[in-house]
Formats: C-alpha cells, sequence, structure tokens
C-alpha cells in the first residue's frame, strides 16, 4: 500500500499541522510502510462479529442532577496563550466585511 | 519502620531527595523534582504522626509521578513542548487519592511524548536511561516512572499504559508494573492519548507495594464515566501465598520466533517455579494474537487524533498565534512547533484511518478485530486463572537502536497491546536475568483480576529473590554520598 503526496497533503491539512517538506517526504515514505503491515488486519475474518468501541459492560452513564461549583475562571484562563477579559482570545475566524 | 517512627517521614524524603541528587545525572527519570513542596508534606506526615493520627500505609511514602498526570499548580509537560509550561488547575483523581493517603510525591517523570513510544527517547527534553546499563533504554513510554523506583529514587511510582507503557519498561527494570482492568482506575486527569486503551498503573518493587498501591488508586469516580463502579477488593489480604491449584495457562500464540533466548528461558523458569508452588500449567491459543499491533496501531492512532485535537493554541499550551492572519495556518503552525515527530506521525496515520474512504478498512475493521482479541482472551479465561508470557520479545535494547524504523519500536509490544485492546488487566514481574540484565515476566488475567495476579506474583516473590536486586547505579554511590553529608 502506498500513500501518494496528495493523501499526505490532505491528511496534513484534516489534522492541522503544517508539516514542512522534508516531513511530508517522510511521512508519506513511513505511512506507506506502516499500513502494509496494519493491512494484515484485512485478513482477520470479522463476518461474523459486531465492533468493540471500548471494553466496558456499561452504555449512557446518568449523573445525579446536582448543581456543584465550577473552577474559578481565574484558574482556568490562566494557562491561556491571550486573553481578554474572562475569555479566550481567538483570532478572527469571519472575514470583517 | 514509619509507623514505628524508627524513621521519620522527613528523612525518608531526604534520602530519597538525596539519591535523586546522586543519580540523575546519569538516570535522568525526573522532568520536575519537587523538592520543597515533598519536604513539606513529609514534615506534615510526621507532625500527623506525632499527633497520633491514624494513617494508612503509603502516610510518608516518596513517590513518583509520570508527567502525564494532572498536578494543580505544579508543571505537567508530557513530555512535550506543547505542554511545557502548562500549571494544571486540578489535580488528577489519583493524585488526589495519594495525596488524601499522605503519600510524598517527589516529582513528575520523563516519558515519551503524550506516552507515544517504547524507549523514552520520544522525550521533547532529553532521554532517560536505564539504571541497569546507562548506554540502554529504560523502554516506555513511562520510563522515567520505571527507572526511578529500578534507581531507588522513588519506593513507587505511577505511569499509564495504553499498548504495554507500565509494563514493558517495568520488565526492562527489574520493577513490578501492574496495568489494570479498563475501568479499575479513575483516568480523570491523565492527560489523554487513547482513551478506550489508556489505562494508570503502579511500579514497585513488589507485589506488596502493588498491592498497597492499587487499593489507594482504584475505585469508582464521577469524574470518569467509564471508572466502573465495582467493589474495590483487599488487594493485600489477596497475598495469601498458596497458590496450589490455580490455573496458569501458557498461550501458545506467545512463544514464537523472535523471543531471545535469554527471554524465553527466564520465563520457562517462571513456569516451573509457579509449578512448583503448586499450579497447574497447560497450554492454550489466543489465535487472533498476530492481529494486535495492526489493530492497535489503527485505533490506538485514530484516537490519538481525536484526543489531540484539542491543542490548537487557544485555552492552553504552546501557541503560535499571530504568525498570520488565518486562524487555521496558526493552529497548523501551533501544532507543528508543538508536537515531536512520533505524536505527528500517529496523529496523521489516525487522521488517515478515520478519513473519509478508509473509515470501514481500517478503524472499523480494527474494532471488529478487537473483538476477536477479546474473544479469545474470554475463551482462555473460561479455563485459567491467569495466562503467562513474556512481557517483551527481548530485553532493554541500547538508545537508538530502534528509532530508525517505527514498526520495529512497535514490534516491542507485540506481547503487551492485546490486554490493553481486550481491557483485561497485566502486570509484568522481575524473573532470571539474561546475561545481566533484568527480564520481565508477564501475567494476564480476566477483567477486575487484579487480585489473583497479585496473588501469583507475590507468592513467586516468595521464593525468589530477582526483585530484591538493584542496580549499581543505586547501591554503589551511598556510601559516598553518606560520607558527603
Amino acid at each position: 500500500m502506498s500513500i501518494d503526496r496528495e493523501t499526505v497533503d490532505h491528511v496534513a491539512l484534516l489534522a492541522r499541522l503544517a508539516l514542512t517538506e522534508k516531513e511530508r517526504e517522510r511521512l508519506r515514505e513511513q505511512m506507506s510502510s506502516l499500513l502494509e503491515h496494519i493491512n494484515l488486519i484485512a485478513e482477520a475474518d470479522t463476518s461474523q462479529v459486531p465492533a468493540t468501541a471500548h471494553v466496558l459492560p456499561l452504555s449512557n452513564v446518568m449523573a445525579e442532577d446536582k448543581v456543584v461549583p465550577s473552577m474559578p475562571t481565574a484558574d482556568l484562563l490562566a494557562n491561556a496563550p491571550a486573553r481578554e477579559e474572562t475569555y479566550f482570545r481567538v483570532q478572527a475566524v469571519l472575514d470583517e466585511e | 519502620m514509619l509507623r514505628l517512627r524508627e524513621i521519620s517521614s522527613m528523612e525518608l524524603t531526604r534520602a530519597h531527595l538525596d539519591r535523586i541528587e546522586q543519580v540523575e545525572g546519569s538516570v535522568r527519570a525526573f522532568v520536575t523534582v519537587t523538592e520543597d513542596e515533598a519536604m513539606r508534606e513529609a514534615e506534615h506526615v510526621d507532625q500527623l504522626r506525632r499527633e497520633g493520627a491514624k494513617l494508612g500505609p503509603l502516610a510518608g511514602i516518596p513517590i513518583a509521578i509520570k508527567d502525564v498526570l494532572c498536578t494543580k499548580g505544579i508543571v505537567t509537560t508530557c513530555s512535550s513542548r506543547m505542554l511545557e509550561h502548562f500549571k494544571p488547575p486540578f489535580d488528577a483523581t489519583v493524585i488526589k487519592k495519594l495525596r488524601a493517603a499522605h503519600a510524598i510525591m517527589l516529582g513528575k517523570t520523563n516519558m515519551d511524548e503524550f506516552a507515544m513510544g517504547s524507549s523514552t527517547e520520544n522525550s521533547a527534553f532529553f532521554p532517560t536511561r536505564n539504571p541497569w546499563d546507562l548506554e540502554r533504554v529504560p523502554g516506555g513510554s513511562s520510563g522515567g516512572s520505571a527507572a526511578a523506583v529500578a534507581a531507588g529514587e522513588a519506593m513507587a511510582s505511577l505511569g499509564s499504559d495504553t499498548g504495554g507503557s507500565v509494563r514493558q519498561p517495568g520488565a526492562l527494570t527489574n520493577t513490578v508494573a501492574l496495568k489494570p482492568t479498563y475501568g479499575r482506575v479513575s483516568r480523570f486527569g491523565l492527560i489523554a492519548f487513547a482513551s478506550s486503551l489508556d489505562q494508570i498503573g503502579p511500579f514497585t518493587r513488589n507485589a506488596q507495594d502493588a498491592a498497597l498501591m492499587m487499593q489507594t488508586i482504584s475505585g469508582h469516580d464521577p469524574l470518569d464515566s467509564t471508572a466502573m463502579n465495582e467493589p474495590v477488593p483487599d488487594y493485600a489480604a489477596a497475598l495469601t501465598g498458596d497458590i496450589k491449584g490455580m490455573r496458569i495457562g501458557v498461550p501458545k500464540e506467545y512463544f514464537v520466533e523472535g523471543i531471545e533466548p535469554g527471554v524465553r528461558a527466564s520465563v520457562d523458569a517462571a513456569i516451573k517455579q509457579f509449578e512448583a508452588l503448586g499450579a497447574e500449567i497447560g497450554e492454550c491459543s489466543l489465535p487472533h494474537t498476530k492481529y494486535g499491533i495492526a489493530a492497535y496501531y489503527i485505533i490506538a492512532p485514530a484516537e490519538c487524533s481525536a484526543n489531540l485535537a484539542r491543542y490548537d493554541g487557544v485555552r492552553y499550551g504552546f501557541s503560535a498565534r499571530d504568525t498570520s492572519g488565518d486562524i487555521i495556518a496558526a493552529m497548523s503552525e501551533t501544532r507543528e512547533q508543538g508536537f515531536g515527530a512520533e505524536v505527528k506521525r500517529r496523529i496523521m496515520l489516525g487522521t488517515y484511518a478515520l478519513s473519509s474512504g478508509y473509515y470501514d478498512a481500517y478503524y472499523l475493521k480494527a474494532e471488529k478485530v478487537r473483538t476477536l482479541i477479546k474473544q479469545d482472551f474470554d475463551a482462555a479465561f473460561g479455563r485459567f486463572d491467569a495466562l503467562i508470557c513474556p512481557t517483551t520479545p527481548g530485553v532493554a535494547f541500547k538508545l537508538g537502536a530502534k528509532t530508525a524504523d517505527p514498526y520495529t519500536m512497535y514490534l516491542n509490544d507485540v506481547f503487551t497491546i492485546p490486554a490493553n485492546l481486550a481491557g483485561i488487566c497485566g502486570v509484568s514481574f522481575p524473573g532470571e536475568f539474561s546475561e545481566g540484565l533484568p527480564v520481565g515476566v508477564q501475567l494476564l488475567g480476566p477483567a477486575f483480576g487484579e487480585p489473583t495476579l497479585l496473588r501469583l506474583v507475590d507468592a513467586f516473590q516468595r521464593v525468589t529473590d530477582y526483585h530484591t536486586r538493584m542496580p549499581e547505579v543505586a547501591t554503589k554511590r551511598k556510601s559516598a554520598a553518606r560520607k558527603r553529608r
């Protein structure tokens, strides 16, 4: 299984990674090689089994609807790279016009 | 000794801080040493003891914490540039529990970045070295926590195990390293790698200490909906020394070519020892073992690509914003600069496996293979109380030996990965050495089978002394240091 350069570029965009040229080329090779090993699973007969997303015999864990104190805003903002008043500051998402 | 006041917690903590000072120049297990906090906590414990407070068995015991666990106000890096300056606003649940038990935290230990790796060479800061041979790796990703216990820098430590990241370094450093059943220990405050596989587990020098650690960290937690509401048994009480009639299975797929002869010999010797202690040994088969690595290297990267999407340079962590006006460019640059090569590789692999057109062939297929692997174990545990096999195919390897090809490194986890996929528990414990280096023997148990595993390890340790051996780095300089003081 060989991955082409367009696929690497597309996946890098989806993953939000500004990879360098060198990294893209190396990842193209490494991902191709890893997928060769990984493709082994294609031969497993899974026609009779459901998928296991997690192993717990649990679904819909409910919590009591109880109000508990939140963490202080200042603590939660303390690690923010940029903030304004009590908000995280982000770069503009929408154009101004 | 603490309870009898033969030694104070301050003395014990000071002794470990001294050891850290002596060996850290070569071992480098710690990213952060919290000396002042540790001494303050130790003083507090001594005070409580003087006042006659009723304290638990971990009170005053110096412990190291893998830097993947959030510690309030203490920098928690995940050995990544992304979180180099991150000070969590809360404690992980396991940290809260250890604090409540008055354990003393000595510091935060080095790891493969975001717990991705098997050698601790993927740390963004520096590699940790194996106390048994400084030219070799301590394993990973919890290499710092393993090395700290092995070198006598801490009496116990916590790591996290997603595909073997506790058991594999445990095997390489002569420590007892337990991966609990998925859902046994709360993951709240554990920085997520692959959420359906991650589990926090202890490193100790013997089964008794592992029982004490498990007693403290296990249990339900409303902050983690996957922490099962299952009663926590008395682990220490399980260590009866009596394993007569216990059934141990030997999965034939775990004894294949590629295992070093010294490792094979060590595991064979352990099997004989268990037999001599009265256990019944029988062969079994886990036919889908060969698909384990492939399924893991789809599921783990897929979950990691989703979990690590949160590092966008906005709320916390490294940020490369304002490099341009474009928010996507800024986010992509943040992630490019903040993550190391292995993390990026796994994000790319996982994003690919989840991307349109590939989901069924990779992610869905891997989850079905996961079912097959789990069914293998269910069948085996119908006949056996535990399974025995090597933890790793080989002993500790040299730094740099497996960094060129990612798959070579991934193969290190071939015997540990299936337990994570199936959510069962497993423990690596010291067996017979191979050419002067530790060998880990692995026992796998069914869900919530930790008492069984610990009973077996404890019985083994009552008649062997491998676990009592310490590396030269931890014994040699002791006298010199005493003189210095």
